[in-house]
């Protein structure tokens, strides 16, 4: 009986140590969403579960093999101890209720998280190797994502190409993006900050740089931004030229894969490309003038740069791109001498 | 030397290479004479390599002469029933159908293929210590990433296998498995199996981790389909080998051994030759299925052709969950084996824990898609699923209450394999604690992909199986060579493996709830887990240094070990009743099984007796 009066107050003891011990460490980043909130409350009601069954079962553990280790010399065998049907149907019956419970608080909240509000803002995300793009109601296109503070949003993503996945840390969902497919991520935002959207689901070489920024402002800054961004593309698209063809490569993600400063990622740098001479995979070496590279953005394949890997870059920019757009670009990467 | 030129594994290994070469170069002739592009980017064309790559396997398990007999009987000559093993080193490379060499042959190609898992682990752990790349490409990375989880898959699995067919003939009082052929079969796929998934570095690697999710891995380069190719070999391993221990469990027990009365490991043992033999198959088929959508063009997985990229989780989960199982029940059955005998005491619960095996082996089999919770499908599925998911912590609980409530009032003995055997259970515990978040799905939404659960899973293998593991091999290791290990080099190597293991994983845990995504190979300094990742790689350094001092001490042990052929641990259980090493055909005296297992502590009372009147009773 001793023994498991002192058992029993040192798991008491180790749980509330072990609980708020580690509670005080800030195991979670900051809740910067609505949702973020639900699922934290879910995690703690698990965790108060996990530090409790922690203790339960180290303390008698630890204690079991202190106190009951073999003394010098005593060659004896321990009590003949089969079983206790009782005992065993205890602890099969009780984690059954609890796990039932928790399986639904686990349904709950997460009916929570998915809470629709009718007047939620729409944006679409195109997620593709490696870079987003967030394409706005009013028209232009951004690859930095702009919230409003206090209101619902709702993301309808696609993938161009492999399978990605939306995670922002401080907003605690997650989402994957398929291709041909459209999948929805739901989230109000409640803290204004900058924070990071990540790619969580592993999709390739640059995985690790797939990320964009995440800006969450209040209403009316949000408001002054989107009318900048209006303005901006109207004037660039009226304009043409190189000044267009930047914000293109921007909006359509080039340069996750493509510096403008001499730096080698996934694809060839565009700096002092034009007019030089490209050595290719099959050993031919070919002048990068105006055609070529009108042909490398609508026929990634076709020439293939030597020390590059083809079936890289997507061949869906012959169609997503007009003519006079994808001139605009050329334009562009021949200012960059 | 010239034992080793001519051994079937040498033998193997060049049969491997001419057949491999032969299948190549017959698909390059036909794709020459239809004025197809012969030649690629890696010499040969990706089908040339995969065809290349069935014939080679095929080739090295033919030139071994493991399949020799079976081409006589369809001759129809006469082979004896036995073929006697030859006495040196030299019968552990060639072909023996004794399950003892088969398991030892197992044992040992799992400790080869876990270094070179772990070794891959170091070279990325490196990478990691410090965010920017220090010196892997992206590429390299995710290669040595992917191949880390999959030849440490491949390597348990066959630990797994060695650690069975070591000792369930010999626990059940067989002279061997039910088939004794198809044994060797077993053992004699995994070597071209994992020289298949070792090639996948010569040929541009693959990117996908060992997932391997489509669309991603139908652009990776030609080594995903070596990736494949391997992954399907090796399950021929797993599912033959299930076959053969439920036959034999069945068929070959001794007399009195009911069901109730075997060793507990048995049970364990069922349970997960039953997943074995009936999952396996479905990742094999999801494999092949990407396999011929890249050669054939199939779109199985294409959405432009109709095809669903959820379908292939389906169908990868519904293997590569209870394959986790295949893991930890063994290694649960384990720790049940041998804490009786630390504790001398009977094991609590016996009936519940056999049972629980059972448990755990059947509700795995309903809870795949929680890998699938943020994936995409049908988003009222998940529900289903946490609560099938949330049901395993009720087997799993009941191990854990009756392991507690065995030490409870023993007479607890730490040698190095109860050392190991109650590590085993701390980092299970951890492994099996940060399980319940991931399954009700709201927390998963944040948890998935994450660091969490690298840490989580890390504990439940290590914990579930590679402790356990180094418990059996510090247990049985004199049962094997007559020898003993070296005791104060195993508690150097237990005292430094565990604490350095426990910071490891608990800091995965840390930084993957403060936002660390897995499989990257570069971080932002700005989330600021640089320094969490130095003393990460510091712990993965000690844990590398402690399985060296391991490794050390096998081999001391086996030149110099203190000899010991008898009861060393004073155990009731069959195999330590006769004189070590077991003999060629385990028991010269046949016995019977005349009371319970784990009785300790009950006077007089005996598990087994010898037809020639001796007792297994108290020592």
């Amino acid at each position: 009986m001793r023994h498991f009066v002192i058992v029993g107050v040192l798991v008491i003891i180790v749980f509330l140590a072990t609980y708020f011990g580690l509670t005080a460490l800030k195991l979670m980043p900051v809740e910067a969403s609505a949702q973020s909130i639900v699922v934290d409350w879910m995690w703690n009601l698990d965790f108060v579960v996990m530090c409790f069954l922690f203790a339960l079962i180290v303390v008698p553990l630890v204690y079991s093999l202190i106190v009951f280790r073999r003394r010098k010399g005593d060659t004896s065998d321990g009590e003949h101890i089969e079983g206790n049907t009782k005992l065993e149907i205890t602890w099969t019956v009780i984690p059954l209720i609890t796990v039932l419970v928790f399986a639904y608080l686990g349904a709950y909240s997460l009916g929570e998280t998915m809470a629709v509000d009718p007047n939620a803002l729409e944006i679409s995300v195109t997620a593709r190797q490696w870079s987003w793009q967030f394409d706005y109601p009013e028209g232009f296109t951004s690859n930095e994502l702009h919230l409003p503070v206090n209101r619902q949003v709702v993301l309808n993503m696609t993938s161009l190409d492999v399978i990605h996945a939306f995670w922002v840390p401080q907003f605690r969902i997650r989402q994957d993006i398929l291709p041909g497919r459209v999948t929805n991520y739901r989230i109000t935002p409640i803290l204004i900050g900058n924070y990071t959207v990540m790619c969580s689901q592993l999709c390739g070489t640059s995985h690790s740089y797939m990320t964009a920024p995440v800006i969450v402002t209040s209403q009316a800054d949000y408001d002054a931004w989107v009318q900048s961004q209006v303005t901006a593309a109207q004037a660039a698209a009226a304009a043409g030229g190189p000044a267009n063809g930047k914000l293109l490569v921007q909006k359509y993600g080039c340069l996750g894969c493509h510096t403008t400063d001499g730096t080698k990622l996934v694809g060839p740098t565009w700096l002092g490309l034009y007019q030089s001479q490209v050595k290719l995979s099959d050993g031919r070496t070919v002048t990068a003038d105006q055609a070529y590279l009108v042909e490398s953005i609508v026929s990634p394949s076709a020439k293939i740069v030597n020390g590059f890997p083809d079936n890289v870059m997507p061949k869906t920019f012959g169609t997503a791109l007009t003519q006079s757009q994808i001139n605009d670009i050329v334009s562009y990467i021949e200012t960059l001498k | 030397m010239k034992k080793f030129l001519t051994s079937a594994l040498v033998r193997g290994l060049l049969w491997q290479a001419i057949g491999w070469l032969l299948g190549a170069l017959f698909v390059t002739g036909i794709r020459f004479l239809m004025g197809l592009n012969p030649f690629d980017q890696f010499f040969f064309t990706e089908p040339a390599w995969v065809f290349g790559a069935l014939v080679g396997a095929i080739s090295f398990v033919a030139g071994t002469g493991a399949m020799t007999d079976w081409f006589k009987w369809a001759k129809g000559e006469e082979t004896p029933e036995h073929r006697e093993d030859p006495p040196g080193w030299e019968k552990y490379l060639n072909v023996s159908l004794d399950h003892k060499v088969i398991g030892i042959q197992y044992t040992v190609t799992a400790l080869i293929l876990m270094c070179v898992g772990g070794l891959f682990a170091m070279i990325f752990r490196t990478e990691l210590a410090h965010s920017g790349l220090q010196f892997l490409t992206l590429q390299e990375y995710n290669t040595f990433m992917s191949l880390h989880g999959i030849v440490m898959i491949v390597g348990i699995l066959v630990g797994v296998a060695g650690v069975m067919n070591y000792l369930v003939p010999m626990m059940i009082g067989a002279d061997d498995m039910s088939f004794p052929r198809l044994n060797a079969f077993s053992f004699w796929v995994v070597p071209p199996a994992a020289v298949l998934l070792l090639s996948t570095l010569a040929l541009g690697g693959f990117d996908t981790g060992w997932t391997g999710y489509p669309p991603l891995s139908v652009r990776a380069p030609v080594g995903m389909q070596m990736f494949f190719m391997g992954v399907a070999v090796a399950g021929w391993s797993s599912i033959l080998g299930g076959l053969n221990l439920i036959a034999t469990v069945l068929r070959m027990r001794t007399k009195g051994m009911t069901a109730f009365r075997m060793p507990i490991f048995i049970w364990a043992a069922i349970a997960t030759s039953i997943i074995t033999l009936t999952a396996t198959q479905l990742i094999g088929l999801a494999f092949q299925l990407v396999m011929f959508q890249r050669l054939l063009g199939m779109g199985f997985f294409d959405p432009a052709k109709g095809g669903n990229p959820i379908l292939f989780q389906h169908l990868f989960w519904f293997y590569s969950h209870p394959a986790v199982y295949v893991f930890v029940l063994p290694g649960l059955g384990l720790i049940s084996e041998l804490m009786p005998v630390f504790v001398r005491k009977p094991l609590f619960g016996y009936r519940f824990v056999a049972m629980s095996s059972l448990g755990i082996a059947l509700v795995g089999f309903l809870v795949w898609a929680h890998h699938m919770f943020t994936s995409g499908m049908n988003e009222y599925l998940r529900v289903p699923f946490m609560y099938s998911t949330l049901l395993v912590a009720v087997p799993t609980g009941v191990k854990f209450f009756s392991w507690i409530a065995t030490l409870w009032k023993g007479k607890i003995e730490a040698p190095t394999p109860m050392l190991f055997v109650v590590g085993g259970i701390v980092v299970f515990l951890l492994g099996g604690l940060s399980g319940p978040p991931n399954a009700t799905v709201a927390t998963d939404l944040h948890l998935h992909d994450t660091y969490w659960i690298v840490g989580h899973f890390h504990d439940t293998m290590f914990g579930g199986y590679i402790f356990p593991f180094f418990a059996a091999i510090y247990y049985w290791f004199p049962k094997a060579t007559g020898k003993r290990m070296n005791e104060t080099l195993g508690k150097i190597h237990f005292w430094l493996m565990t604490p350095a293991f426990l910071t490891l994983t608990l800091l995965m845990m840390r930084v993957g709830l403060l936002g660390m995504r897995r499989r990257v190979a570069d971080y932002d300094p700005a989330l600021g887990f640089d320094n969490y990742h130095l003393i990460m790689t510091i712990a993965g350094y000690l844990i590398a240094i402690a399985i060296a001092i391991f490794l050390y001490n096998l081999y001391i042990s086996l030149r110099h070990g203190e000899t010991a052929t008898g009861n060393v641990w004073n155990s009731r259980s069959p195999e330590w009743q006769v004189p070590s090493p077991m003999p060629v055909h385990n028991y010269d005296v046949p016995f019977e099984v005349v009371g319970e297992p784990y009785d300790y502590g009950l006077p007089g009372s005996a598990y087994v007796r010898f037809a020639d009147g001796s007792q297994s009773t108290k020592h």
